[in-house]
């Protein structure tokens, strides 16, 4: 049963890009170890925390979209937990969200389909009579 | 006693005639719009509608920090509802969404961000 979580984490300003590359090549190792999936990962870069932890007012962002069970999320958050740099971390399953979105799109697809399907047996129906 | 007494004559005089001015315009105040009638509401308020069932906006992320700030007022707190407008399903997708966002440090527990 694979769902999709998305990890976003932060980690201290000052950590260099190879380390956080390594960073993240662990955590992808992790991921593939235990069946699951990479889909994508984000650097989104430095930003001003908008309240100070572990005394750091800025952080650099990172998000993390996998695919995996349940239990492959508890290790990955086991492993930020005890890696030094990483200052917080929020993990979010995003599959039912995706799959509610989707609907609506489909909904609303069908929806604008429909509207211009109307008017045409409107035109043609004077067609016929005329 | 007798200076007690002058200023209260006095009072006396003065009261009525500010509120004989004030109440011309009173009563043109809600004549005006018409719309809150006699010993109703005195002002007309415009029916708020929430924005998201409005500008259809399905997706209330906490990554989107531009969209919640507007929900959230100086001091850190959710606005209700009831200021907001925002309709019930809405308004619990964004209250989540906004809680996540405080969680991982995008938007503050209290006080302005910074």
């Amino acid at each position: 049963m694979n769902r999709t979580y998305e990890l976003m984490f932060i980690v201290r300003p000052d950590m260099t890009e190879e380390d956080q590359d390594k960073l993240i090549s662990t955590l992808e190792n992790a991921v593939t170890a235990s069946g699951g999936q990479v889909k994508n990962v984000e650097k989104m870069g430095k930003r001003r925390l908008a309240y100070t932890v572990r005394k750091f007012h800025d952080g650099i962002y990172l998000l993390l979209t996998f695919e995996g069970s349940g239990g492959l999320v508890h290790e990955l958050e086991r492993r930020l937990r005890v890696s030094e740099p990483v200052i917080k971390f929020l993990s979010v399953r995003i599959d039912e969200e995706q799959k509610r979105l989707d609907k609506i799109k489909a909904l609303r697809d069908a929806k604008r389909k429909a509207a211009p399907a109307t008017p045409e047996p409107a035109g043609e129906a004077p067609a016929v009579t005329a | 006693m007798a200076d007690e007494t002058t200023p209260t004559t006095t009072t006396a005089t003065e009261a009525p005639a500010p509120s004989s001015e004030r109440r011309p315009p009173r009563s043109s105040g809600p004549g005006g719009p018409r719309e809150g009638g006699p010993g109703g509401r005195k002002y007309f308020r415009r029916k708020k509608v929430c924005k998201f069932c409005t500008e259809k906006i399905e997706a209330i992320n906490y990554k989107d920090v531009r969209l919640l700030a507007q929900f959230v007022a100086e001091s850190g707190k959710i606005v209700p509802r009831r200021l907001t407008g925002v309709c019930t399903p809405h308004q619990r997708r964004l209250s989540s969404a906004i809680k996540q966002a405080r969680n991982i440090a995008l938007l503050p527990f209290a006080g302005r961000a910074g």
